[in-house]
């Protein structure tokens, strides 16, 4: 689509290459007629351009500013095989009920990206489009990474099926639970909540994004008594419990320092902020394939340019992202917790983490088919504002292959912590018991659980505190990309 | 204590009929049913005694729940489990794993703890029913 006066590529490298400013469409950067390439990456952007300026041109130009362009000709072009190192934005559809918003499809060719490099394809992919005058909003809504660039990457150092294999546990979602006050607690009161949790019947607990070393908690405080509430937890269970320990730091250095403590003390799994960066997360997750450490992987920070749908990075992205970087655990939504989450754009976060090969699937965001060619799957979490209640919803949602997370709801828990563990391990075995029998969860769920409540007290007071509790807002980040939407 | 490995732990022992039914579920899922027994419940004793093979080719769960009476028989004060595994390309591994036979008394695990340098610790779990008998005659009853 577009104006009938759309710039067409200019042909003779004469007029090409003369000096001056043309089109980006007129230097190469459009090209409705590429029929993309196996081994291309391929980009989906949301664009909104600028009053006055053509969708065509202003897909040209996102092309253009993430391969090779800048905003004159350069004769320099000439030294090279340029045409083949030009992006090709190939095709635009308007938005589906957002006016003056276009999908641009653009091709780039494998030999513009380091092997094994996110911080390289994220350099190129999102490095200076976003800021480009001409487009008043930019997002880069989904990526199809070609076979041969993601063997490039080592993937998830665990991965599902191993973390289960290590862990002895099969056939349920695993259950979890962040530590609460999440600042302020002395090591020895962190620890016990930690042993509390394990205790009571959770398999994990988690450190929160922003606990590392504080004058109240030094880090290897906090190390050594979550190391004392996990083994004694063990003991008292005959189960494999983890702490998720967040070694996020200033410094590599100082990173590593943290892991090799908690690999020391015998803990399988370690935690990293996003906020770490792609290099820093692509290192410790070579450090924990080393060290036979599951690597827990919190978003923190996302927020900031997932959740806008008019401009940032799509959250499917970063998880495709964070599949080939290597994390083993990352926090996916929970879709009916407190955190932003539709329910159909969550479970396509989940399928980016899971997916043998992932399909195209355009109510759930997600424009290309995917294969993963044998990458590990990486285990999603869901964690915000969750609780026992909800687990038929979980559990319909979500399936088995997810860490349920409830903090608030394992802590806040009436009777104690170890009573809220309980009745979230009670909450969820039940229900897998049914689904399993061929009950329908999703319309018999609270039934069930009201059952289970008679003979498990804890549960009874869960669902009496929280059953009610919903985080009925609309979500901000929904698929506009209806199946029947006219193609250009 | 009660050992809550498996799936099911936290909830009442199950019954042979819901036993059967969580079994139809696995096969129904194509996945081959297979009983796994030990007296030697350690959380790292990965490599339980396999029961035969896994029961490949299986339509009827009533076939795994005669050899799950045959194992009791054998075994009447060991933990037996039922595991299923998948074939399918990317799990090859167990889905689903649950145990359906305990001893009436489970003495449970004790933790040691090895002061090394500073204020580290080295753990170590201890079963008092491996520590106190010899295999198969851990959990007489």
């Amino acid at each position: 689509m577009g104006a009938p006066d759309t710039p067409q590529q200019i042909l003779d490298p004469k007029k090409r290459y003369q000096a001056g400013v043309l089109k980006y469409a007129q230097m190469g950067y459009w090209d409705a007629d590429y029929e993309p390439k196996d081994t291309d990456v391929l980009a989906v952007f949301r664009i909104t351009p600028q009053e006055g300026v053509d969708p065509i041109e202003a897909a040209a130009a996102v092309a253009g500013e993430s391969s090779t362009a800048t905003w004159t000709v350069v004769w320099t072009d000439r030294l090279t095989a340029s045409e083949q190192y030009r992006a090709k934005a190939y095709r635009i559809d308007p938005v589906p009920g957002q006016e003056g918003q276009y999908f641009c499809w653009v091709a780039y060719d494998l030999d513009l990206f380091e092997e094994g490099s996110i911080a390289n394809l994220t350099a190129s992919i999102i490095g200076n489009v976003f800021s480009f005058k001409p487009l008043k909003a930019a997002r880069l809504e989904d990526m199809r990474l070609p076979v041969a660039y993601v063997k490039t990457f080592r993937g998830p150092p665990t991965g599902i099926v191993v973390e289960r294999e290590r862990l002895e546990k099969y056939g349920r979602p695993l259950l979890g639970a962040t530590m609460k006050p999440k600042l302020g607690l002395s090591g020895k009161n962190y620890g016990r909540v930690v042993y509390e949790a394990l205790r009571g019947g959770l398999d994990f607990t988690k450190d929160d994004e922003n606990i590392n070393s504080q004058s109240f908690m030094h880090w290897r405080d906090r190390f050594l008594y979550c190391m004392e509430g996990v083994n004694q937890a063990a003991a008292q269970t005959g189960e494999i419990k983890g702490h998720y320990l967040n070694i996020t730091a200033g410094t590599m250095e100082e990173m590593y320092r943290r892991a090799e403590f908690a690999r020391d003390l015998g803990s399988c799994v370690v935690m990293i902020d996003l906020v770490i960066g792609w290099t820093a997360i692509q290192s410790i997750s070579n450090w924990c394939r080393d060290n036979d450490m599951i690597l827990h992987m919190h978003r923190a920070g996302h927020g900031t340019y997932t959740r806008q749908k008019n401009h940032g990075v799509s959250f499917r992205v970063i998880a495709k992202w964070l599949r080939l970087a290597g994390v083993d655990h990352l926090h996916a939504g929970t879709a009916v917790g407190k955190l932003e989450g539709d329910p159909m754009t969550v479970q396509g976060f989940y399928n980016v983490c899971r997916d043998t090969c992932t399909k195209q699937d355009l109510p759930r965001g997600l424009f290309f088919d995917q294969d993963w060619a044998s990458t590990k799957k990486v285990m999603p979490v869901a964690s915000g504002g969750i609780h026992a209640g909800q687990m038929h919803q979980l559990l319909d949602l979500f399936g088995d292959e997810v860490v349920l997370q409830f903090g608030g709801g394992t802590i806040g828990h009436p009777m104690g912590i170890q009573a809220g563990a309980q009745a979230n391990r009670v909450a969820l075995e039940t229900m897998v018991l049914a689904r399993n029998e061929g009950r329908d969860i999703l319309n018999e769920g609270p039934q069930i659980l009201a059952d289970a409540a008679k003979w498990c007290q804890p549960l009874r007071a869960a669902l009496d505190t929280w059953g009610d509790i919903t985080f009925n807002y609309t979500s901000t980040d929904t698929s506009d990309f209806v199946p029947t939407a006219s193609v250009a | 204590m009660r050992i809550t490995q498996g799936c099911f732990s936290f909830l009442p022992d199950l019954s042979d009929s819901q036993i059967g039914a969580q079994i139809s579920y696995c096969l129904n899922q194509g996945w081959a049913v297979a009983l796994e027994y030990t007296d030697d419940p350690h959380p790292r004793n990965i490599y339980w005694s396999m029961w035969g093979l896994p029961m490949f080719d299986l339509a009827d769960p009533a076939g795994v729940m005669q050899e799950l009476q045959a194992c009791r028989e054998a075994n009447p004060d060991h933990y037996i489990r039922v595991n299923a595994f998948d074939s399918t390309k990317g799990w090859e591994t167990v889905r689903m794993s649950f145990i359906v036979q305990r001893p009436a008394d489970e003495p449970g695990f004790r933790l040691v703890r090895q002061e090394t340098g500073g204020r580290n610790l080295r753990y170590t779990l201890e079963s008092y029913a491996v520590s106190a008998g010899t295999e198969g005659a851990r959990y007489a009853s």
